[in-house]
């Protein structure tokens, strides 16, 4: 017998206590293997405007391409200390930042490799449902040929990519709606 | 050609992301269809929180101060399923609400309500083998809020879960049977309706502790998988 799915709500605007006790800004602690990057996502409604009360969660590979989890039965290193998950509200800006590694590349099931990136959640006031993306580096030559961005039409490629500004930080706004509207996924 | 391993959820299981009588939809929901992805390893693995330590009296909410909080002492409980009924075994379940006057222990909430210097209003535990959890908490009141003229939320238990997956995260809102501001609420009436029932716990006359609390009941069920994933 099929059971009906529990629909999704909004998180709310008052969402406090236990869910920002699992706060995770640092997801890689020293030791942890691969090179150190810093993430700093906002959030934007249709008009541009920031979105004060949204809360992200990232999830990634390690930097050797393996993810922390059962599903993932692949001889590649784990990372003590690295689960690869994230969680932080945005601040006053509008902004979640993070500290990680750069994850690895994972595969795609029909052969090779995706592009590394980082697999994002939004949640907010106003959003009934989550809303998932995908955070890639701007310049990776992996880029070129990842599955993923390929179903994507190549004017709206760059909603996904992360730049690096002058201070070595990966930017990505996420645009909820209007004419930046992000790419987001059914996964 | 794509793997599914999760099944894809069907189109009138969850509101729509544009649902205009709750505003703040409008400027906020995406109107660009969200693309498909097939199941790679970033959908089906996620975060699982196996090394988070949780304390025991997480999940009793009546315990969490130095007294007991004012309002009506309520046993939450249910079982996290997939969609064939089959548990979700050590899922950690988190939870958040307002106190029994309707006042969210938030700095954001501004409603003229007392704040309950015992009430802090937020849980979590993580479910056994069988998926089965238990809270202990409060009646959480109804309150107003500024969607619509005279609009009230009807009493609710905002729940959040990860399950198994990158692809199975879900947050969600659990009401009360019989709530007359259910059929005024915009938030509760953007599901479908043939699925709004399911954000319904149900009275639990058995599960209720004599002379101490009544019991609410109130299942979550999660995607499940396909029972023969497409090879590619």
């Amino acid at each position: 017998m099929s059971h009906g799915l529990t629909p999704s709500q909004t998180i709310g605007p008052f969402y406090f206590g236990t869910v920002t006790k699992v706060y995770h800004q640092q997801l890689a602690p020293p030791g942890v293997a691969g090179e150190r990057i810093e993430l700093a996502l906002t959030v934007h409604d249709a008009d541009g405007a920031i979105v004060p009360d949204s809360l992200i969660e990232i999830w990634q590979a390690n930097s050797h391409g393996r993810y922390n989890h059962p599903e993932d039965r692949r001889n590649l290193p784990l990372d003590a200390g690295f689960e690869g998950y994230g969680r932080v509200s945005v601040d006053t800006q509008g902004c979640a930042r993070f500290s990680s590694v750069k994850p690895g590349r994972v595969p795609w099931p029909e052969g090779g490799l995706q592009a590394p990136h980082v697999n994002i959640s939004v949640f907010a006031r106003g959003l009934l449902n989550r809303v998932a993306t995908r955070l890639y580096f701007d310049g990776d030559p992996a880029n070129a040929e990842d599955p993923v961005l390929k179903l994507v039409d190549p004017a709206r490629r760059a909603t996904l990519l992360a730049r690096k500004d002058d201070k070595g930080v990966w930017r990505l706004p996420i645009h909820l709606g209007g004419p930046k509207e992000t790419v987001f996924f059914d996964c | 050609m794509s793997k599914e391993i999760y099944r894809r959820a069907p189109a009138d299981a969850h509101p729509p992301n544009l649902s205009p009588e709750y505003k703040s939809t409008v400027s906020r929901a995406p109107r660009q269809p969200a693309i498909v992805l097939p199941h790679t390893l970033s959908e089906i693995t996620g975060p699982l929180l196996a090394t988070e330590r949780l304390d025991a009296l997480e999940n009793d909410l009546t315990q969490q101060r130095s007294g007991e909080p004012l309002g009506e002492r309520i046993v939450v409980h249910g079982r996290v399923l997939d969609q064939d009924g089959k548990p979700v075994p050590k899922a950690i379940v988190e939870i958040w609400q307002c106190n029994a006057a309707g006042r969210y222990h938030h700095p954001g909430d501004q409603h003229d309500a007392p704040l309950d210097p015992n009430f802090y209003g937020g849980g979590r535990v993580r479910a056994d083998e069988d998926g089965r959890y238990q809270f202990i908490t409060i009646k959480p009141g109804a309150y107003p809020w500024k969607n619509h003229h005279n609009a009230w939320r009807p009493a609710h238990i905002h729940f959040s879960l990860f399950g198994p997956a990158f692809a199975t995260r879900l947050i969600t809102q659990m009401y009360f049977p019989n709530d007359p501001l259910l059929g005024f609420d915009p938030i509760y009436n953007s599901v479908p309706e043939g699925a709004r029932h399911r954000l319904q716990s149900s009275f639990d006359m058995e599960a209720t502790r004599p002379e101490w609390a009544l019991a609410y009941k109130f299942d979550i069920v999660l995607r499940g998988r396909n029972a023969t994933p497409m090879e590619g």
